[in-house]
């Protein structure tokens, strides 16, 4: 049984996000970048099914600036195998890397592929349905639980308002998670720089193909709305202020 | 002249209030290019969806027991098998959990681009304008796809329900075969554990987002709470951090929430935390982050530090109560 867990880098949105001088993409040049999130719970999913049934977990990420740094966390948190697969391109979109995957992902022979549901950066589609699709393999996003038994993996899969399924996939299959069964781990300092000195990062070299996909024409801020009033001050004027106007609307409740 | 398919959400036999709005909008983009608009309605007995559809000249109906409750593989082959045989010019879903399975999905199967997290859509002869929401609601992208193409729409995008139709047709299409021989099965619906409080039906909440920082710091957005009649509600990355359980959670994967007053606190208003709570009576934000989505909904905000607010504005309160 091997699961193969994708980790991508994604731009921080903690961080202001700029717009290019051509108005087409963000500004990348400055930008700070972080494990996707929805990533970081995929890795963790694959790394609890590890220790459920003993299969081996493979991280695998796009070579880019940062990624080693990224697969040696993963290493440090459970995985077994770090690769990288360089191709020469920074900026892949979902489709593409998804392309590039499924031909990089038979020479690992992966049993489950694990991503992040989503990242901010999905405008012209997502990862998983589209590795799903091209690998001919079930897949499913908004994944919450897997767990693997026999030849198949279930899944809960979420609709939101408290609506979900328990789902079963023969593998192969792809599953795009939203939240592992557990929060993601913390990993020591003691134990990452072992994973640092200790990894050592495969590399495979593939050529992507660029994706036929829409074209992104302008990228700009969202026009504000009318927006929040803002108030400013010190924080007892400011809970003044607040107090003040859900008073005056009758919003205040309690004793 | 265009064709748009709408694939139809449904759950329990009811057809999903995103599917409904993305059949208004398939009509006014038909309307608008002289073109006409097919539903698919997929179930074991599709006969009390087809009521239910409005805003299509013709429905489509496919019958199947592997069909009685959502299964991704089962749809994904039913809803290619459509867009082959029926060449729509444009495929529309609404952009949920379901949106996510089989819009990419389904785009990779029939060759087509697909545009997801579209809050616009304008079609002009053979190309699709939409405007979306990317990088958490900070950023919108306004993107050209060719047709023929896929489009995943956010709820919210259209407004209203399409007028009915004089007459609609009806068809029903076999099964594909590939129903018969699935790697997937559905096992069971999965009930929410019930939660202590059911924050749909509070009149007030205090909901913590990522800039509450620790699971202990939640204690000051509780006494807050406390001081204010209100309940604690959080928003997603909160509950997949373990903090908070998940019945308390807002949110496009949590649930919508419509309290006279909501009090987001470190909540920076990604598109899915908003679609949960926009429609709140009167929203007050606390983030440190100025340019943060959630002032544009929000009535009053501050950039305060939330650390240092909270717990003046629970002072406050306390005073009063006192």
């Amino acid at each position: 049984m091997h699961i193969v867990a994708v980790v991508r880098l994604v731009p921080d949105l903690l961080e202001e996000i700029q717009v290019n001088e051509q108005g087409t993409d963000i500004d990348r040049e400055w930008i700070g970048v972080k494990l996707c999130e929805f990533d970081d719970h995929a890795l963790e999913e694959a790394v609890l099914i590890k220790e459920a049934t003993g299969a081996s977990v493979t991280a695998l990420g796009l070579a880019v600036e940062g990624i080693d740094r990224v697969l040696q966390s993963a290493v440090a948190r459970g995985a077994d195998r770090a690769v990288k697969i360089d191709c020469g391109e920074a900026n892949l979109d979902s489709r593409a890397m998804a392309k590039l995957l499924s031909e990089a992902l038979p020479q690992l022979k992966a049993d489950l592929v694990l991503a992040g549901v989503q990242t901010p950066e999905d405008l012209f589609g997502q990862l998983v349905p589209f590795l799903g699709a091209l690998m001919g393999r079930p897949h499913a996003s908004g994944v919450t639980g897997a767990q693997v038994e026999g030849s198949a993996v279930h899944i809960q899969q979420e609709y939101g308002a408290g609506r979900a399924a328990r789902l079963k996939l023969t593998l192969p299959a792809v599953l795009g998670v939203q939240s592992a069964s557990q929060p993601p781990r913390y990993v020591s300092g003691t134990k990452l720089r072992q994973a640092i000195q200790g990894t050592k990062i495969e590399t495979l070299s593939l050529t992507a193909d660029p994706a036929s996909s829409g074209t992104v024409k302008e990228m700009r801020r969202p026009a504000r709305g009318q927006g929040a009033e803002m108030i400013d001050g010190e924080a007892e004027e400011v809970a003044g202020k607040i107090y003040e106007a859900l008073a005056s609307r009758g919003l205040l409740g309690g004793k | 002249m265009s064709v748009i398919l709408v694939y139809v959400e449904a759950h329990d036999g009811v057809v999903a209030p995103a599917s409904l709005e993305t059949l208004a909008g398939a009509r006014q983009l038909a309307d608008g290019s002289g073109g006409s608009v097919e539903a698919l309605i997929l179930a074991a007995d599709p006969a009390p969806l087809v009521s239910q559809i409005v805003g299509a000249d013709r429905i489509l109906a496919v019958a199947h027991p592997s069909l009685a409750a959502y299964l991704p593989e089962a749809h994904q082959a039913v809803l290619v098998e459509t867009v082959k045989a029926r060449k729509p010019d444009l495929l529309l879903l609404a952009n949920s959990y379901v949106g996510l399975d089989l819009a990419a999905s389904t785009a990779i199967a029939t060759d087509r681009p697909v545009v997801s997290y579209c809050m616009a859509v304008a079609l002009a002869g053979d190309v699709l304008t939409t405007t979306n929401q990317v990088y958490g609601g900070k950023i919108e992208a306004i993107a050209e796809t060719k047709l023929p193409a896929v489009a995943a729409v956010n709820p919210g995008t259209f407004q209203g329900t399409a007028a009915a139709r004089p007459q609609v047709e009806t068809i029903r299409l076999d099964a594909p075969a590939a129903l018969g021989n699935l790697a997937s099965s559905f096992v069971e619906a999965l009930k929410e554990e019930s939660g202590d409080v059911d924050i749909t039906q509070q009149e007030r909440l205090v909901s913590v987002g990522r800039g509450i920082g620790d699971a202990d710091n939640i204690a000051i957005a509780q006494a807050l709470a406390k001081a204010l009649g209100a309940e604690v509600s959080a928003s997603r990355p909160v509950v997949d951090a373990g903090w908070m359980p998940k019945s308390r959670q807002v949110g496009k994967s949590g649930h919508k929430v419509k309290p006279k007053l909501y009090v987001a606190v470190g909540i920076s208003g990604a598109p899915e935390h908003l679609q949960g709570m926009r429609d709140a009576g009167f929203i007050t934000a606390i983030n440190s982050d100025a340019k943060a989505p959630i002032f544009d909904v929000a009535q009053i905000g501050t950039t305060c530090d939330l650390f240092d607010l909270l717990p003046a504005l629970t002072e406050r309160l306390n005073t009063r109560n006192a």
